[in-house]
């Protein structure tokens, strides 16, 4: 039996929302962009469609990918499509003041051009109103020492797929130390290969096990930097 | 001569072919080969608790234990189940690295940090674990997500043919990356059974 188009238009607010966790799960892009201008037609302030239906969306797709129900191609499907929703959010929510989160510096370390977690991360950090400063791949300390100088974060953030690259996320640290800037920054990490473990190694303050993951320690970090 | 193999090499199943062809050389016949499913490459979250099970199941049939994998992405979780079980491994991060010795393999990556290997079981295999595997058939416009920021693909042959190489061009062609040809041989295999097996 052929399934059948379903009117995102006739759906309640609430049926809408959660048919575009749906839509996100199974990477359906033009889906999403559909029903994001829908919620925006009907009233919904920019925040609260990122939120409730994109940033929540792909919250579960975490979640499964994590359990392994779901795998990087289809992760990153979820990831486009919720890409196509962000295009038409991301001026507005720039126009309408959405509540800023903190300021975040990231890139992958060099010797290390592998970008799709990050490029997750950048995404989930976003949505969560992080303003996100990406300075790429393969950067060597100086880029990481320059981006602080210009940009004063409140994070710098590390990514690493390579367990011959990860070790550099030390370099990097320890050139903050010695430069004196160490506690000016949270310091996080995160990639495939790391653990707990390795970031207390490289002194980092936090590890990123995923996006989701990311953007709550972030935010925890930054909240007892603000209590301390 | 051995009654029966005294010592089991647990391999991945991507290096089963080369395995085999290392173990008939003389003086190895009394090593049995076993394998864990290749395609766990692409879920190396898996292969600790595997290996650790082949291991527990096979220590009262074998005097010793021997384990081809490298860390394969797990960060240290497979080094922490031999150091468990006390069973020791080819050195090196991955095949790439033991295939092509460590010296040359990090001059390649400083070299082009934007390489993608290629050994001959990823070649024989490249539509299933990489083109399919990555989900690229079905959606082919995800090849600049996971390749765009890939230059060259290096093909670390171990026994190639004049197939073998005209697949591994193939395969370049079709991720849009040059192309790069390098013979490594079975020597990490070798050096490692050579180095320990007694």
């Amino acid at each position: 039996m052929e399934e059948e188009d379903i009117d995102l238009s006739a759906l309640s607010d609430q049926e809408l929302v959660e048919q575009m966790h749906d839509d996100l799960y199974d990477g359906l892009a033009d889906e999403i962009k559909e029903g994001t201008q829908i919620l925006l037609d009907r009233g919904w302030v920019p925040y609260k469609v990122l939120t409730e239906a994109l940033v929540e969306g792909m919250r579960i797709v975490g979640v499964d990918f994590r359990d392994g129900i779901l795998f990087v191609p289809e992760v990153l499907l979820s990831a486009n499509s919720m890409k196509s929703g962000m295009a038409i959010l991301k001026p507005l929510l720039a126009a309408t003041g959405a509540p800023k989160s903190g300021k975040m510096v990231i890139g992958t370390v060099k010797g290390d051009i592998h970008d799709i977690g990050k490029n997750l991360v950048i995404m989930m950090m976003e949505g969560a109103g992080f303003e996100v400063i990406d300075i790429g791949i393969n950067n060597p300390v100086e880029n990481y020492l320059a981006a602080l100088e210009e940009h004063k974060p409140d994070i710098i953030g590390m990514s690493a797929l390579l367990t011959t690259t990860m070790p550099y996320m030390k370099v990097v640290v320890d050139a903050m130390v010695e430069k004196g800037i160490r506690d000016d920054y949270i310091v996080m990490v995160g990639g495939a290969p790391l653990n707990e473990e390795f970031a207390d190694s490289v002194g980092a303050d936090a590890y990123g096990r995923d996006a989701a993951m990311t953007v709550e320690l972030a935010k925890q970090k930054i909240a007892e930097r603000a209590a301390a | 001569m051995h009654d029966r193999p005294s010592t089991l090499l647990i391999a991945c199943g991507a290096l089963s072919a080369d395995a085999i062809a290392v173990l008939k050389q003389p003086g190895l016949d009394h090593v049995k080969l076993t394998c864990l499913p290749a395609k766990l490459h692409n879920t190396p979250g898996e292969i600790p608790e595997l290996l650790q099970d082949k291991i527990r199941q096979s220590r009262k049939e074998f005097s010793e234990i021997l384990v081809l994998y490298g860390d394969c992405g797990t960060a240290g979780a497979i080094d922490k189940v031999l150091v468990e079980e006390k069973v020791r491994r080819i050195g090196g991060a991955h095949c790439y690295e033991f295939f092509a010795g460590s010296e040359i393999f990090r001059a390649l990556s400083e070299e082009e940090p934007g390489s993608f290997y290629l050994t001959d079981f990823l070649t024989r295999h490249f539509d299933s674990l990489v083109w399919k595997g990555l989900g690229l058939e079905a959606h082919p416009e995800l090849l600049p997500l996971y390749f765009g920021n890939y230059t060259r693909l290096v093909y670390l042959a171990q026994s190639p043919t004049d197939e073998l190489i005209e697949k591994a061009k193939l395969a370049a062609s079709r991720l849009e990356l040059k192309f790069e040809y390098r013979k490594t041989g079975l020597f990490g295999i070798e050096n490692f059974l050579a180095e320990n097996i007694h």
